[in-house]
């Protein structure tokens, strides 16, 4: 790749030659377009320079990502979970290629040294993998063959719980991104992201990597905007099966009170999560249904 | 746009095939970029809150709900029925649809299924859809259909004959099958998507219209493509200038491929600023389709609760 890497507007134009300055859209049903509304709001680094305008979802964007999203949720949940698992493998892939990109914007975005940066992007990668393994374990782990009194032959399976809607960590734009969108596609289900509002440049760049790695337009949609405008219409949707509410901050309880209405299940946010940490299957099983079957043996 | 009001027929014109062919022939041609352009005009119009709600209710009154499939059993047309008569079970606001509409062998079924609602039962006839078949099988298709109860029948023309310019052939086919409708209205389907140009829409409009129809409609749903917001544009100018030349109105039914509520307001605000308010009562002007209705209600629902609703709490039909 050349470097032409202008993504802020911190990189200087060569003399004689115009910047070419990105613009960040949404990324709703494999498109990026901008917001519904023509807004957008200006994103700073952590030392308050301005770094780019980043589009500011409405709720009608949020609406036309959940109406992708259950679009393609068939699709998705219909692939064998090793054609899901490769398809995830192959966004690590793209990850790995532009992990100096991502380590520029987390720099920007947070502060700090490079080489912590470098690590969280490492972090970050390494996560994506561990979920594109689970894909085709998960059924093994968490399904089951029950003993039950009669002649039956009794399974439970997990499936896929739909179309979640997830709200990514306001203060982990990367790593705690990635640590939320994968677990919900990597078992089947399709996402509707809400990203971090004041750093969600990675955000924008991670729907680039998504883009070009084999995963079908509209499993995973990400909108950048507030929280407090967008949360409660995907809490009340009534196409929207779950919530992730991780980064919904003080909003979280009233979010579940207006999810109850339609049954949707919820994941509540944790204090302090340490992104760091094994996750082990804290995230996957939430977004889960159990189907159990009953067959007749012996006859 | 150009006005397409010329005198009535008098009973001379439609002596001959060639005097028929003139009369049609010499109305003014279609400005199809410029129809077109009115209807992608028209259609960015914003209807919201309470013109919106207004308009979701009079389109479910418009609605003919529709199924025309092979695989239709009596027991799916009832399930329609109980759905047109009480469209959305959780809100006994919800105004009933217009009509059900169904293939001929079906009309007992649902006629008995309507008793009482108010709600009509149109039935295809006369070989649907494609309207190959003798003329006396289709007036027999007809005239069963009525006896069985049906209020509507929806007819196809014989595209095959229309654009081989046979038009007396065409006028004689509507005039014997409005006959055998009796009391029972009769829609004209002409196929657009099989008449290839807006001037024949145009001539195909006025034909019918000379020839009895109470409706004139753009498609079987059968044939891509079907309605769509230029060629209603087409027949609803035609229904406006029928009546500014001979008195009679017309109606307008637009089926086939009309699936959301915004298409179904565009078609509302397409009636008014073309034809008039006066069309925008579900005697003139109705919506052909079967998954519409769901997402009017879905609409409906939004507007009323404040939450997009999803299709898992609506009926699959």
């Amino acid at each position: 790749m050349p470097r032409l890497r202008k993504t802020t507007e911190r990189a200087p134009a060569a003399p004689g030659r115009l910047a070419v300055r990105k613009t960040y859209k949404l990324y709703v049903n494999g498109a990026f377009p901008r917001s519904e509304s023509g807004r957008s709001y200006p994103v700073t680094s952590a030392d308050g320079r301005h770094l780019a305008n980043a589009a500011l979802a409405s709720r009608k964007d949020a609406r036309d990502a959940v109406v992708a999203a259950r679009k393609a949720f068939g699709g998705w949940s219909g692939r064998t979970a090793y054609n899901r698992g490769q398809i995830l493998y192959r966004v690590a892939e793209m990850l790995e290629g532009r992990a100096a990109q991502f380590a520029d914007e987390l720099l920007a975005a947070e502060g700090g040294t490079r080489a912590k940066a470098e690590e969280l992007v490492a972090a970050a990668i390494d996560r994506w993998v561990y979920y594109a393994g689970w894909t085709d374990k998960i059924v093994q782990v968490v399904g089951n063959a029950n003993p039950v009194s009669g002649p039956y032959f009794n399974q439970s399976t997990p499936e896929p719980t739909g179309v979640v809607a997830v709200f990514a960590p306001q203060d982990a734009p990367l790593l705690g991104l990635v640590s939320v969108i994968a677990p919900v596609i990597a078992a089947g289900s399709t996402a509707v992201v809400v990203t971090s509002e004041r750093a969600p440049l990675p955000a924008v760049t991670l729907a680039e990597v998504l883009a070009t790695s084999d995963l079908p337009g509209g499993v995973v949609n990400i909108l950048t905007g507030r929280v407090p405008e967008l949360a409660p219409h995907l809490a009340a949707h009534a196409d929207v099966n779950a919530l992730d509410l991780t980064g919904t901050g003080d909003l979280a309880r009233e979010l579940e009170e207006t999810a109850a209405a339609t049954l949707k299940r919820v994941l509540r946010p944790r204090e302090d999560e340490d992104w760091t940490a094994d996750p082990g299957l804290s995230r996957i099983t939430p977004f889960l249904e159990t189907k159990t079957v009953w067959h007749p043996v012996g006859v | 746009m150009p006005d397409t009001a010329v005198a009535a027929l008098a009973p001379d014109i439609a002596a001959s095939n060639t005097s028929l062919r003139a009369y049609l022939h010499g109305l003014p041609g279609v400005d199809e970029v410029g129809a077109r352009a009115r209807a992608a005009d028209l259609a960015t119009r914003s209807i919201k809150t309470t013109a919106k709600r207004a308009a979701i209710d009079l389109a479910i009154r418009m609605v003919d709900l529709t199924t025309l499939e092979g695989a239709d059993t009596p027991g799916k047309v009832r399930a329609l029925c109980a759905k047109a008569a009480l469209p959305d079970p959780q809100d006994r606001s919800v105004p009933r649809v217009a009509a059900v509409c169904v293939y001929p062998d079906l009309v007992a079924t649902a006629v008995s299924a309507l008793a009482g609602t108010g709600v009509g039962v149109a039935s295809v006839a006369t070989a649907f859809p494609s309207g190959r078949a003798p003329l006396d099988a289709k007036l027999s298709d007809t005239r069963r259909a009525v006896v069985d109860g049906a209020t509507e029948i929806d007819m196809v023309i014989d595209r095959g004959a229309f654009l081989s310019g046979d038009y007396r052939k065409v006028y004689e086919e509507i005039i014997a099958v409005k006959d055998a409708c009796g009391a029972a209205h009769l829609k004209v389907i002409l196929e657009t998507g099989e008449l290839v140009t807006y001037d024949n829409v145009r001539r195909a409009s006025w034909l019918a219209m000379h020839a009895g129809a109470d409706f004139i409609k753009t498609s079987t749903g059968k044939v891509s493509p079907a309605a769509t917001l230029p060629v209603t544009l087409v027949m609803l100018e035609a229904v406006r200038d029928f009546r500014a030349a001979t008195g009679r109105q017309v109606g307008v039914k637009p089926a086939g491929g009309i699936r959301a509520t915004k298409d179904a307001v565009r078609y509302l605000v397409l009636v008014n600023e073309t034809a008039g308010p006066d069309w925008l009562d579900p005697v003139w002007f109705r919506l052909g389709a079967s998954s519409l209705l769901n997402d009017l209600l879905m609409q409906r629902t939004k507007l009323t609760t404040g939450a997009y609703q999803g299709p898992d709490y609506y009926t699959l039909d």
